[in-house]
């Protein structure tokens, strides 16, 4: 079956190059120093951070010269169309957990806190594909939540290809099941560094930059989105503190 | 611009799931109307008119779009096909209805749509903000999807009057909806919106040009008393829930080509297809149809009634003559039999064929006959009969009532005259789908332009070397000064293949294949090789080539003509004198063949000693090393096979046959044979080795046990016996069956070993296991086809793959794309078949043309024994036919022979007809329904009175001085044309 039709729309009736809408929350939590939920169509996923604070466990995993940034992926037994139950630290999980680590390692300004750690939690409360560009966005938001030094926003999104040459961006799950293979890239959008770029299967050669541009069109597309919110975010809460719009 | 809404959908997979998809409408698609200026921004491509100056239609003033419902969609296609439907609008509902029920009709409607002149607009109406609906409570698929298409006709009316305030209410543009549902009709009218159904709409038209006839009859009525000939098929859910508990099987409906009150259907899981027997029991089973059946007791399972029988009933009669099913009443081995219960899928497509006399004048209810046998006589209502008669027409099979003998259908178009030459090929390759239209400009743009001159700079040399190895040409090698030579049948215009053989310092040979370079000029995506993958194979009629690629290609450019520089993909190994290979190499190269040889040239060179050319002494070699190749080929098990080779001469200028006779193999032909062969081995190692998932192969499976059975009984009769266990043992046994009295004998064992064959099949080695590759024919552990570009596609794939594995050509990415090179496989194996069956069929035809007004007695022998009738093979022709010993109806019967089941005998006194007994049959053409021509058979000899006919005064030993004896290898075109016969395989295993 054909992922785009002849009138150039995808079987949700998106064109190629449009997200899936995204909907978005800062500090949702009060309990850890940051969080955020974030929805990108029907995969909705909640994030958490945790210090910096002192290592935990042996002394000896601490970094003299930076943060530990530790990261847990977790799915939700509701969070898909059958409900299984999924034991943490399964082979999938792990993977997800290193990728979204070496992502958000990035990003941080792990330098500042040397001896520490930065614990961030991702829950999927519902897949509909692109479970690891949510997570990344989310733990972005959840970061800045929390206050945690940036060098930039690190941002992800998937692409796939189809009709054999038409490159999707932001594949929901039925197009990653019918579909052939896709990309998945996280990224420092203004400086354009890639940090993670995942392929579930080959690519051919010829397709392969045309899909990887198409991606980090949508990463661009993403951080300005996510940027847009979290400016109103801080203008609303800035606005209740009396520091943010203040006239000067 | 997005909104977003999700809804919910259940499916089944044992439990119940809950689907939530999101499902985003949108305000950005447009109308499709040239009239409208809201849209102008995002109307992509407005093809549907603004100026409609009047209605197309009797029925309505008001100018009209139209929008069609999904059964008009799948019924009436053939009506939507015509011209003088224009500025339809295509609903996604319905657009995605049909891809769902039909693929066939999708792909016509898309063509419809593609067709920028017919004006059929796609309006996205699901993902559209004010024409999505979403299912109430309560409402089917089926009733929400008439409501989502009369909102969205109703939206359309709406919108389109905002553009068109100011004009008059008469010539305001409206839309009128084609239904056939009445409910539906009705709804729409009491919602304001124009409805019609299609007939109404098709009568109404101002020039209907004849369209009616193409309508699609769904519903014919019958009187209230007639009487109901079938039972009712189950419904769906019935069939579904009887397949889940094992009670109904289901499986496709082989009809039989001898007997049309017979058929088989192929059950998954049942090694022997299930037998059907009987009109009830058919069920109104056409041939190809996916049915569902129920298998009868075992006390009332039967055998095929080795009957030959035709529908020649000619009266219109709705009964059926109870005599006409006659089951078998002793039965020795009995079959699983069944019947049809209903019809899950059915398979019907257009079928060729002609309208039979009918006896009432100026009727309009006509009964078609399709040349295929296999398939029903179809009902059919024109008021064109009077031309038609003379006419090979086309029809569609609409439905089949309960009440009715036959189904009923449509006429789609007529081909020409009965008996033309013209018609007839076409008739030929419409019923084998041979796509044969001339190739588009769009394809031709894609050839080169001529002059072609192989530029030095193309070329490989010292000066410029560094240049040219910018250049891809470079990776071509100049082989200009081999010696190479190419052998091939008379006449024989797109020349493939060249060979060389050197003899070595060390006492080796260096031996050439030379395939011409048809990938350097189809490149991968482009118009040219979409077309070439579509066609797939170059079809070979008799009095007719349907070429793969455009003649410039096939008979110029790539033809490797001697004394021409050609760019050629060569394979060369180094062999010892005991043909075993020490190295190989493949390269891209260009050659000057220094002679084009037919293969009885070069026959006469090789036996020629006084002949001592390099080009002689380089055949002589390829000639024995040859012969040590096909010793070791033999020997590993690989089969020789029997097919009556058979070749007309056809007058040069009328194209009619004016002589038939057997084709004699030379030395060189097996010569030629063996190093493709080779060549094919070689390419097919190296593509696997390079590329294990993706190489293209072809493998011959295997022939299940029982397939040899015929086989085996066969020869058992004459007390042989056949070991099946193996190709080796095949072989070994084969060889061994000889009857000094009989020497025809072992022949007709061949043949009958060929029909056991399952069919070569092209694959791919990423969607087979490594054990399935093996070629059972040629005892070949891995094959493919690499020696014909020309004329196989098959053969460019492995072109491309191997230019990739020697670093001359990239890759692209559908071809290391497993699924849809799946997919091109599938065609090309489908294609091949057609274009095999294709062949066959010219043969017959000429055969028919061969015998017209012309009556000749033949030597033949019994292949089988029937019930009530012998069947015949004439090796002369290559001819299989059918010698009735029962009198046709009607006849009068004074000699009754005795069947006997047991030994598969019929005797009359003491005359006894056994299997493989040579008779003389008198041939001659029955032209008394100038319609359907008949090869008749007539037994001569052995004499039996009041049976036999009298000899036909035949000057055989002047017809045998004048034979022009040549042989030809291929089937290719020139002044004489050879084929071969119905019965064939040898060449083809072998070749392919
Ligand atoms: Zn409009």
């Amino acid at each position: 079956m054909d992922l785009v039709s002849s009138q150039g729309l995808r079987i949700d009736g998106r064109r190629p190059n449009e997200l899936r809408k995204i909907r978005c929350k800062l500090g949702v939590f009060s309990q850890p120093e940051g969080s955020a939920y974030l929805e990108q169509g029907n995969t909705k996923v909640l994030a958490a951070v945790y210090g910096p604070h002192q290592t935990k466990g042996s002394r000896s995993k601490a970094i003299h010269d930076a943060a530990i940034v530790n990261c847990q992926y977790s799915m939700a037994t509701f969070s898909t169309n059958e409900r299984k139950r999924r034991p943490r630290g399964d082979l999938k999980s792990t993977e997800m957990t290193l990728h979204l680590k070496q992502a958000m390692q990035a990003s941080i300004k792990t330098d500042l806190y040397p001896y520490s750690q930065i614990d961030i939690y991702l829950e999927v409360l519902q897949a509909d594909g692109g479970n690891y560009c949510a997570c990344v966005n989310a733990a972005t938001l959840a970061l800045i939540d929390a206050g945690i030094p940036l060098k930039e926003y690190v941002i992800a999104c998937s692409a796939s290809l189809g009709n054999g040459d038409v490159p999707l961006i932001d594949v929901s799950h039925l197009e990653e099941t019918m579909g052939g293979s896709n990309l998945t890239v996280a990224v420092l959008p203004l400086s354009g560094q890639i940090a993670v770029l995942e392929m579930s299967q080959k690519f051919h050669i010829d397709h392969l930059p045309v899909v990887l541009n198409e991606a980090l069109n949508g990463c661009r597309r993403i951080y300005e989105i996510l940027d847009e919110y979290v400016k109103t975010h801080l203008n609303e809460i800035g606005t209740i503190a009396g520091w943010a719009k203040s006239d000067f | 611009m997005l909104t977003s809404k999700t809804f919910l959908k259940k499916t089944k997979r044992g439990n119940i799931l809950k689907i939530v998809r999101e499902h985003y409408l949108r305000d950005d698609i447009g109308c499709g109307s040239r009239i409208c200026k809201k849209c102008a921004i995002i109307n992509e491509n407005a093809i549907l008119d603004d100026k409609l100056s009047s209605s197309i239609s009797k029925a309505y003033v008001n100018p009209h779009y139209l929008i069609v419902d999904t059964n008009v969609v799948l019924h009436q296609i053939d009506v939507l096909e015509e011209d003088v439907l224009i500025n339809v609008i295509i609903l996604q509902t319905v657009l995605e209805e049909v891809k769902h029920r039909s693929t066939s009709i999708y792909k016509r409607l898309n063509d419809i749509i593609n067709n920028p002149n017919r004006k059929f607009y796609v309006f996205v109406n699901e993902h559209h903000k004010d024409t999505y609906i979403e299912r109430e409570p309560g409402e089917t698929a089926n009733n929400r999807n008439d409501r989502a298409i009369r909102v969205a006709a109703k939206w359309y009316d709406e919108h389109l009057f905002e553009n068109q305030r100011n004009i008059s209410l008469k010539k305001v543009i409206r839309i009128v909806l084609l239904t056939g549902d009445t409910d539906n009709k009705e709804k729409a009218t009491q919602d304001g919106i124009f409805a019609a159904s299609v007939e109404d709409y098709i009568y109404c038209l101002k020039d209907s040009k004849g369209i009616e006839d193409k309508l699609s009859k769904q519903e014919i009525s019958y009187n209230e008393d007639s009487k109901e000939i079938f039972p009712c098929h189950l419904t769906p859910v019935q069939i579904h829930e009887g397949i889940k508990t094992g009670k109904l099987l289901h499986g496709s409906f082989q009809a039989s080509k001898e007997n049309f009150l017979e058929g088989q259907v192929n059950v998954e899981g049942y090694e022997k297809s299930i037998l059907i027997q009987g009109y009830i029991e058919l069920n109104r089973a056409v041939h190809g149809d996916i049915v569902a059946l129920e298998l009868l007791p075992e006390e009332q399972w039967s055998a095929p009634s080795e009957i030959v029988l035709q529908d020649d009933e000619v009266d219109n009669e709705e009964q059926i003559v109870e005599s006409e099913i006659i089951k078998p009443k002793t039965v020795k081995e009995k079959t699983p039999t069944g019947k049809i219960v209903g019809i899950i899928r059915r398979k019907w497509r257009q079928y060729c064929g002609i309208l039979q006399d009918n006896i009432l004048q100026n009727s309009t209810r006509h009964i078609f006959v399709p040349a295929e046998k296999t398939i029903p006589k179809i009902r059919i209502e024109t008021r064109q009969a009077a031309t038609l008669i003379q006419q090979r027409i086309i029809v569609a099979i609409d439905s089949w009532s309960r009440y009715s003998r036959y189904p009923s259908g449509h006429f789609v178009r007529a081909l020409g005259k009965i008996g033309d030459k013209e018609t007839e090929n076409e008739v030929l390759l419409l019923e084998h789908d041979v796509p044969h239209s001339r190739f588009s400009d769009k394809v031709l743009s894609y050839l080169p332009k001529l002059p072609w001159i192989i530029s030095d700079e193309k070329v490989l040399n010292n000066i410029n070397m560094f240049m040219n190895c910018l250049k891809q040409i470079a990776k071509r090698t100049d082989l200009r000064h081999i010696n190479v030579c190419s052998v091939d049948p008379p006449g024989c215009t797109d020349i493939d293949d060249a060979l060389h053989c050197n003899l070595l310092s060390n006492g080796n040979y260096e031996v050439g294949v030379h395939i011409a370079d048809v990938s350097h000029f189809i490149k991968s995506g482009t118009a040219l090789d979409e077309e070439a993958a579509l066609r797939a194979t170059t079809v070979y009629l008799l009095d007719k080539r349907i070429d793969m690629v455009p003649e410039l290609l096939s008979s110029n450019l790539c033809s490797l003509k001697a004394n021409e520089d050609r760019f050629a993909f060569s394979c060369i190994w180094e062999v010892t004198s005991h043909a075993e290979i020490v190295q190989i190499n493949f390269c891209k190269s260009i050659i000057r063949s220094r002679a084009a040889l037919t293969y009885e040239e070069a026959q006469l060179i090789i036996d020629d000693k006084k002949q001592t050319t390099v080009l002689a002494e380089s055949l002589r070699n390829l000639n024995n090393l040859a012969k040590i190749l096909k010793k070791k080929r033999i020997e590993n098990g690989a089969l020789v096979l029997a097919s009556p080779e058979i070749r007309f001469y056809l007058d040069s200028e009328t194209h009619d046959p004016i002589e038939v006779q057997a084709k004699q193999i030379r030395e060189t032909n097996s010569m030629v044979e063996e190093f493709m062969l080779l060549a094919n081995i070689s390419v097919a190692e190296k593509i696997y080795e390079e590329f294990p998932e993706y190489a293209i192969l072809r493998r011959h499976p295997c022939p299940p046990p029982s397939n040899f059975e015929p086989l085996i009984k066969a020869a058992n009769y004459l007390g042989f016996e056949m070991d099946t266990s193996s190709n080796k043992n095949l072989a070994r046994s084969l060889d061994a069956a000889q009857k000094k009295d009989n020497p025809y004998f072992n022949t007709i064992l061949r043949i009958l070993a060929t029909r056991c064959m399952l069919q070569a099949v092209y694959f791919n080695s990423g969607m087979v296991t490594k054990d399935d590759f093996y070629h059972y024919g040629l005892a070949a552990s891995i094959y493919t086809h690499f020696t014909s570009p020309i004329r196989r596609y098959a053969d460019i794939l492995v072109h491309r793959l191997l230019a990739a594995c020697i670093n001359a050509d990239p890759t692209y990415p559908e071809l290391l794309n497993k699924k849809k090179m799946n997919d091109i496989c599938h065609n090309l194996n489908y294609r091949n078949r057609m274009a095999q069956y294709a062949g066959r069929a010219s043969v017959a035809l000429h055969t028919h043309m061969f015998f017209r007004e012309k009556v000749q007695d033949e030597e033949g022998y019994i292949l089988f024994v029937r019930k009530n009738a012998l069947q015949i093979l004439i090796p002369k022709y290559g001819l299989e036919g059918t010698l009735y010993l029962a009198p046709v109806k009607g006849g009068e019967q004074y000699v009754n022979f005795i069947y006997n089941e047991e030994n598969h005998t019929q005797s009359y006194k003491e005359i006894v007809f056994h299997t493989f007994d040579p008779v003389i049959v008198q041939l001659s053409l029955d032209s008394s329904n100038i319609q359907h021509e008949k090869l008749i058979f007539k037994l001569v000899k052995p004499y039996i009175h009041n049976f036999s006919v009298p000899s036909v005064k035949q000057d055989t030993e002047k017809s045998q001085s004048n034979l022009n004896l040549s042989a030809s290898e291929k089937r290719k075109e020139g002044d004489a044309f050879s084929f071969k016969s119905s019965s064939k395989k040898k060449k083809k295993m072998s070749k392919q």
